[in-house]
Parts: structure tokens; sequence; C-alpha cells
């Protein structure tokens, strides 16, 4: 069944356009990268602490979350490499002369681990993270992407603030490699000096002459201003909607689910099933949680499911109900128990284990689908303040991969139990995951990853044209020219144990048991659909 | 969303410089998400006040008359303004007038916190000639000012015209106006310069106007070919082409050759029977899930008079609100526009598309670019077989249908007379189009 699945995946007529056909490539390509033709080299441009590495990692993490190979080339780093020891800020003078020919050495080289993975490690943009303040330097990459056939667009960041850039300096330079003593003052001073050196020649982007034909988008103070010039396609537009629409104010998002339903009581998957009565309780130590920590001016979203509405209705607050927070729709398996899947489509129900990710019920859909639904979600989240969003298991983990950066293979395993509250809250380069259990019992609705070798068939059932969004860590790695080892440099934001997935627990079952299918309609018109569908294949 | 205060958005620029074409498109825009929005274009209400126009004289900056006419005609709109954003529930008005001082733009202001508005400046800004010139050949011509003078009398009267702005013009500025919330379109389109985006609505418009541009181009609809379940009369599924399905796709094909079109792009759903279209074209195509037919949830794959048979309540409802009414596990016509908006805006920023989908998704987008109401929308006629060709023209957009030639089965279901949830199974059936 596989085999030929895949091969009348989209249609049964014209073997020989498909063979032509773009769609048909290696590539697995989103439905966002479709859209781009060549690769794109995003370039920043900025004096340091101007939040160009801000940028790049939140610009770089979204990009990947909707699909989007993308893979920041931080120019500190590839430094850092090659002088080992930081001494101080005299090497950035530009009259430093042996520092001048290093620090160029490794921008050359950073560039080639760029072409390489644009061209042959199957990457769609390159963030290219430096200051970039030159003409000549800019110039010098333009000449490299035009002979390679790249598209390019920078992003400048001007800041005059000064209290916005002594932030961003004891946010994240105190902690950077280069000053292990930490000692603020110390770091302070050697920093403003090190910017000193790089306004000596800062040659801004000139939108009225030499840069008119430029693509690029300058960001004026943290955003208060934007000037946008010849954007040339959708993967630009869409990455300046996105950068007019993050801010740096401090913030804190709250994740949970529904409280407890009837179907989480009796096993069963999606519906639109009530709560039970722990699952109102829940809502009234949601209501209490949130007294407690008097969140102002909190907007509460909720799906258009009654088990969200109905733990929101508790709060005695305004909510709004968006409907692609909704839970992932199981088509012909909704409101089954997984017993009854593994009985009524063992087949299907052994696909999904094997590729939790990319794999979409029949009728219903998949990891992915959800992602593509939820951009909208996201982009609003970006914008507001504080948000409480009261939604569903699999739409909670597609929101959590995106504030943590995981890759498809964690996201469909991620732990987001009932009646626990997540609040993030982003801090530096990353997120701070605060988990708070509010103490109202629940049934465990997780299923963990099954045990043994799940053989990568490469016959995965591909029923229609989907996409995968990556983490910005799932990239191939490649040896560096002069050092082994790709540790991260700067500190991650460590992710609390309990949500990463763990693979050594075996299979939780589900509790409830469901005596025999009971024939609701809905299951007998999804069998149907099922048998309708295989029979025209 | 949410935003409370309701929003005016006041248009600045030169004559000739697109800003009615901007107010039209993104009033459209927004009605069309859901956003009640309304334009209000003072040249209007000085054309009712002014019965005749006489030439340029009347924008003279120093003939008096004029300039107090035109001060009370701003007034007029406002007032209008204010009656539609307090009283009868409009979220943006659309204040669509030359305001190129820095006093004029101050007034709209004091009015706008006097009453609880936002504001927000939609500037544009072009000195390209060219441009100018066919702006003016474009929509000067037809306009009601100049109905009774040649081609050659209406552009020199109307460049005098525009000088009679250009000494006094105060473009908004980096500096003198960084407290306000504006955005500077450049070169119709090439720069933008954005200041103070204060919230989600203008956040959506900015994006809006930076996707759309004004190069010629036409975008093509139409349905997937006759699928075996629209012969049966049923509705929704994932069936695949009839004979007569496949019989059009090979004349589309022929059409779009003959079409000669450069660059076209395809756009297909996911769904079999737009998919097999596509395929009998030969050309690269890309499939996008938000195409995919309107979810019918438990109607699906249902004939009319099944779901009559058993659901005849949901029937009624359907046709007493069919805008709104949402099939049970299913979507309504309003899902349905959430989900296209991404299309939507994708089909401004290409150029030549051709978008084979379905019936109601046709229906959704056709009523973006022909500004059909929520009521219109849903009854919107979108027969199988037959490619619909829009074209850009001055302010609105020019259909031209072209059936293809093979016959098919009628899927179109009017409104029946008697919407009542009493009413006979004969009453309920009674539009219900022939099928096997």
């Amino acid at each position: 069944m596989s085999s030929t699945q895949r091969d009348s995946g989209a249609s049964t007529n014209s073997t020989e356009a498909k063979k032509t056909d773009p769609r048909w490539n290696e590539k697995k390509c989103s439905w966002a990268s479709y859209m781009t033709n060549s690769p794109t080299m995003i370039v920043m441009i900025g004096l340091p602490a101007r939040g160009k590495t801000y940028m790049s990692k939140k610009l770089t993490r979204y990009l990947n979350w909707i699909g989007v190979p993308t893979k920041v080339f931080n120019l500190g780093v590839y430094r850092r490499e090659a002088v080992r020891a930081y001494k101080s800020y005299d090497f950035f003078r530009h009259d430093n002369e042996e520092a001048m020919k290093i620090r160029k050495q490794c921008a050359l080289v950073a560039l080639q681990d760029v072409r390489v993975y644009l061209t042959e490690e199957g990457g769609q943009i390159a963030v290219f993270d430096a200051t970039n303040t030159t003409r000549e330097r800019r110039d010098l990459i333009q000449a490299f992407v035009k002979e390679n056939g790249f598209k390019v667009f920078f992003v400048e960041s001007v800041c005059d603030d000064p209290d916005v850039i002594a932030a961003n300096i004891l946010e994240v330079k105190v902690s950077s490699p280069d000053y292990p003593e930490k000692h603020r003052e110390r770091v302070m001073e050697d920093f403003l000096k090190r910017i000193e050196c790089y306004k000596v020649t800062y040659q801004l982007l000139d939108p009225d002459d030499y840069d008119k034909d430029l693509s690029f988008i300058k960001v004026i103070n943290v955003g208060q201003r934007f000037l946008v010039n010849r954007v040339q396609d959708y993967i630009q537009s869409k990455i300046v909607y996105y950068l007019m629409n993050i801010h740096v104010h401090s913030h804190s998002i709250y994740l949970c689910r529904h409280g407890e339903s009837n179907h989480n009581v009796e096993g069963r998957i999606g519906g639109d099933s009530e709560l039970s009565p722990r699952g109102k309780q829940f809502a009234h130590a949601l209501r209490d949680f949130i007294d407690e920590n008097k969140l102002s001016d909190l907007k509460v979203w909720t799906s258009q499911l009654r088990r969200t509405i109905q733990t929101a209705e508790e709060l005695g607050v305004p909510y709004e109900q968006w409907k692609i927070l909704n839970e992932i729709d199981a088509g012909v398996c909704e409101e089954m128990t997984y017993q009854m899947i593994q009985d009524s489509f063992p087949e299907e129900f052994a696909l999904r284990d094997q590729d939790k990710y990319h794999y979409r019920y029949p009728g219903g859909e998949s990891y992915q689908d959800l992602v593509q639904r939820l951009e909208p979600v996201i982009m609003e989240l970006e914008r507001q303040g504080n948000v409480l969003v009261i939604c569903h298991q699999a739409v909670m983990r597609c929101l959590l991969a995106y504030f943590l950066d995981k890759g498809a293979d964690d996201l469909p395993y991620m732990k987001c139990p009932l009646h626990t509250v997540l609040k993030l809250t982003p801090v530096a380069y990353g997120c701070k995951v605060e988990m708070f259990y509010l103490n109202v019992e629940a049934v465990n609705t997780h299923r963990d990853r099954p045990l043994g070798k799940n053989p990568r068939d490469s016959a995965l059932i591909h029923r229609r044209n989907s996409y995968t969004p990556l983490s910005s860590y799932d990239q191939v790695k490649r040896p560096r020219l002069y050092s082994a080892g790709n540790q991260p440099w700067l500190p991650l934001a460590p992710t609390p144990s309990a949500l990463m997935p763990e693979t050594l627990q075996s299979q939780a079952r589900t509790g409830g048991s469901c005596l025999s299918p009971c024939a609701k309609e809905s299951t007998l018109m999804a069998a149907k659909k099922l048998v309708a569908v295989f029979a025209s294949e | 969303c949410m935003t409370n205060c309701p929003t005016l958005i006041v248009t600045v620029g030169l004559p000739a410089r697109g800003k009615t074409y901007i107010s039209k498109k993104l009033t459209r825009y927004l009605n069309w998400i859901g956003v009640p929005t309304k334009e209000f274009n003072v040249g209007d209400y000085r054309r009712e006040c002014l019965k005749i126009y006489k030439s340029f004289e009347f924008f003279r900056p120093d003939n008096e008359e004029g300039v107090k006419i035109r001060r009370q005609c701003a007034m007029s709109a406002l007032n209008d303004v204010r009656q539609y954003l307090s009283v009868e529930g409009g979220q943006v008005a659309v204040f669509d007038a030359t305001n190129t001082t820095r006093d004029r733009r101050g007034t709209i202001m004091k009015f706008a916190e006097q009453n609880g508005f936002k504001v927000f400046f939609v500037e544009s800004v072009c000195e390209d000639p060219e441009v100018i010139a066919q702006n003016i050949v474009q929509v000067k011509l037809e306009n009601p000012d100049y109905m009774n003078c040649s081609s050659e009398e209406a552009i020199e009267d109307f460049m005098e015209r525009i000088k009679c702005y250009e000494t006094s013009y105060q473009p908004l500025d980096e500096d003198l106006d960084s407290d306000v919330s504006y955005i500077k379109i450049m070169d119709v389109g090439r720069r933008y310069l954005v200041n103070r985006v204060v919230d989600h609505i203008q956040s959506r418009i900015v994006y809006y106007l930076m996707n759309i541009h004004i190069t010629p181009r036409s975008i093509y609809l139409c349905r997937h070919g006759e699928s075996d379940l629209n012969i049966k009369g049923r509705i929704g599924g994932d069936s695949g082409l009839s004979g007569r399905g496949k019989e059009f796709a090979k004349r589309l094909r022929n059409f779009l050759e003959e079409q000669n079109i450069k660059d076209l792009k395809i756009w297909t759903s996911q769904m079999k029977r737009t998919i097999q279209t596509a395929e009998c074209l030969g050309v690269p195509y890309e499939q996008w899930k938000s195409l995919n037919e309107i979810d019918a949830g438990v109607c699906e794959e249902m004939m009319y008079e099944e779901i009559q048979e058993h659901f005849p309540l949901e029937f009624a409802l359907r046709d007493q609100d069919k805008y709104r009414y949402r099939y049970p596990k299913g979507e309504s016509y309003e899902d349905l526009v959430q989900r296209l908006e991404p299309v939507i805006m994708e089909l401004e920023r290409q150029e030549n598309v051709l978008v084979i989908c379905h019936q109601a998704i046709m229906r959704c987008l056709l009523a973006y670019f022909l500004d059909k109401t929520s009521h219109e929308l849903p009854y919107l006629k979108c027969p199988l077989h037959t490619v619909l060709k829009l074209t850009p023209v001055a302010y609105g957009c020019k259909v031209e249908s072209v059936y293809l030639g093979v016959e098919s089965v009628n899927t179109h279901r009017d409104r029946p007379e008697n919407v009542n949830v009493q009413r006979s199974t004969e009453d309920a059936l009674q539009t219900v189009p022939a099928h096997l």
C-alpha cells in the first residue's frame, strides 16, 4: 500500500510530468520555502549592542519553524576561534593592522561556510551576523553573493538611545566568553570603547544615493521606526513583517491546556466534549493563579472548542476565541481511544509512530499542518504583551516548539500535561520556562515515543504536500577549518527536564477502558470516508 | 480583533499620487477580512457642494472663497466620519484627501482625540512623471470634473491643479512628526518609512500596503473540472475528475496556450480534483492547503436531499445565514475568509496567476476582488468549466468570463424562498440543481 500510495500521491496521470515536475525533487520544501527560488543571504548591519544577534537568532528560529531552512553565521564565533584569548578592545581598533587581517580572514571563512550551507547542505537562508558597518565589507559581501547567484537582504539596526544600549550590554555582553571575569564595570567600559572603534568607520546605509538599489530594512530605535527599501519577494516581505512585529518589552506568555475533559477521562482523542468535574476545579484554580500573580492587562485566548471556552469562562475576564487554536483534527480517528485506533486502523497506528510529525490522519491533519495554521497566532503573540493561551495538547506542543526552538523530531513528544501552566519569559537570546502545576489531579494523556528502532521507511505516505519546521540546531554539521567541536559559545536557556521527551519510558496506556466502540454517527461516517479514500487510489 | 478604539486612516499626498486607489483597496480588504470600514472622499463632498467644476483656479491658495468651501467640505466629511465610527458601529474610517499641510493634519488629530479615535497616516510620495501621467490618464479623465473637456485640456488643467498644492505641501517629517503613527510610501512601493505602529490593525494595514503593487497583470480563477461527486449531486469529499472534467482540463490547457500569458503561476488546492486538473496542463504548479474546499463536517459527501432528511434544522439554519452558518464539525464561509487571507496577500504580491479551486473558495476570492458583501458572497455564481479573468483597472476590477465549452452539472443552489425551520421538504429542496 505504502509505495503505490506515494506514487499516486499527486495524481494517477502523466508520469512524464512527474519526472520534470519540481514538486518531486529531493528537497523537502515547505510552502514558505517554495516561494523563494534562489537562496537568500540576510546581512545584519550595525554597531555592537544594537540587537543584531537578538534579531538574527529570533528570525532564524521563526523561519525554521515555518519550514524555511535557515542558519545563523555569527562572525564573533569565528573570531573567537581564531583568537583564543580576548585581551581588550584594542583588537578592534581600525588601525590595528594585524587584527584587521585576522578579522577579514574570519569573514572569508564564514562566507565559505555560507556558500556550502546554501549550495550543498540544503539551506535556504543564511543570516550573516556581524557589524558589516563599512561599505568595503558590504561590497565584498555583494560580490560574493553575485558570484554565487544568491539574493541579499540587509537588516540594519540603528539606535542612539544610551539606556537601550546599556541594557543590551548588561544583558548579553557581560556573560559573553570575551569577558570571563564578568566584572561589570570593566566589561561596560571595555565594551563602550569597542563600540567607539567601530563608530569611526561606520557608514550607514544610504537609501537616497549609494544604497538606493539595495533591498533592506533599517530598524530604528528598537522598532519605533522602519525604513524599508525594495522588498524583492515573498520571504523578504515575511521577514519585514516579522521584524516589525517583534519587540523587546518584557512580557510573559502563559500556555496551558483546557481543564480535563470528559473525553480525556475516557481516553478518547479529539472531539468537542465538556469539562469533567476535575476540569472545572482546574478552571477555578486557574482563576486563583491569575489573581495571585496580578497580571496586568492579561489577554486570554482560547480555541473554539467547548473545553477551552468553559475553562476561560470561569476566569471572569474577557477572552478571545481563535479557530486556529483548535486541536489537531484526527480525521477518521476522532473520538476514538488509542486502543480503538489500534484495533480499527492498525497500519495507520503504526505509521504514526514511525513519523509522528509528518503523519497525517486520513481526513485530518498532521503536526506539520498545525504549524502552518498556527503561524498567525505566533505573529500575534509576538506583538502582544502578557497573554494566556488556553489550548490543546498538540497545539501547545507546536507553540512551545517555536519558543523553545525544538525541531520536528522532538515536537510531537513534548510534555504538556493537563492542569499545568507554563510561563515563558524571553531572556537574552532565548526563553525562560517556569512550570506551575495547579494541584488538581488529571489523567495523563501523553503517549511517549515507542521503544525500539523504527526504521525510517522512505515509503512513508505523503498524502499531500506539506512541510517541515526545522529547529535552528537541526543543521548538518561540518567540521570547521581550524578547530574541532561545535559547541555553541553562548549559554543556552536550559530546558526543564520535565519537558524533554523521555525515551526510556514505556508507552503510557491512556486511562479509562472503553468497551466496544460506540456507534457514534461521526465514527461511522469517518469509516466510510476511509474506504472511499482507498477505493479511489 | 479586540481593539476598542476605532481607527481613522488619513491619506496624505499631492493629487494623482494614488491616494484614492489606496483608500479604496484598503477599504475593500478590511471589509473582506471582517473589519467594518468606510471611505470618505473629500473630493466627492466638494463635488456635491460645487455642482460645476470650472477650472484649477478653484484650488489656488489665494482663492479665499475656494479655501472656505474646501474647509467646509472637510468638516462635513469629518462629521460623517464621527457618525460612522461612534454611532453606526464602524471600526475604521478612511479619510481620503490631500491633507498636505501640517495645520490640516493637526486639526484632524485634534478631532480624533476629542472623539477617542486612533489616527494612522498613509502618505504617498511620488516624483516619477510617467507614473503621475499614467494616473491622470487612468482615473482623472473619467472623473466628473472633466466630463466636458478634451483629454489635453483635462491633463493641462490637472497639472496646474497639482501646482496649487505644491507650494504649501509639508510632507510628514521624521523629526517634526516623530510622535505620529504613519507609513510613507515612496515611488509606488519601492520604499516605505513606517513610524510608531501601535496596534494589530495598523500592523496589518502596513503589511497589506507593502504587498500591493500596480504592475499590470491578470488573475484567472476557475474551479476544478467536473468531479465524480459533482455528477452524483454530492458535496465535499475528495473524488477524481469525471470524463467531462478531464476534457475541461484539456481545454484549459489550450486556453492558456492561446492566451500566451507571461510567467503564469498556477495554484491548486490539495484535493484530487484540482490537482488532476492542473496535471493536464503540463506545467509546474503549487498546492495550497488553504485552497481546499469548505469542510462540510457531518454533511460531507451528502446530497442536499440527504442533508434535508438527516439534518433539516441545520439545512434551514444554513439558508437563513449562509455566510455565518458553520456545518457541525465543519466550517463556515466566515471561517473560509480567515483561512484564505494569506492566499489573498500572496495574490496581491504576484503578477499573473491561475487559481484552480472550488466553489465556496472561488466565491470568497471573487468577493474580495469584486467587493461583494457577506450577503452576496455565498450566492455568487461560479459555474464549472468557466474561467474568470480579473484585470485590475482604475479603482476596480474588470471581469471576463470564458466558458470553455465542456458541459457539466450545475452545482449552484440559490436561496429558497422559505427558510423557516418548520418548512416542508419540498420547500427546502426547491432550488436544488439537477443531478444523477
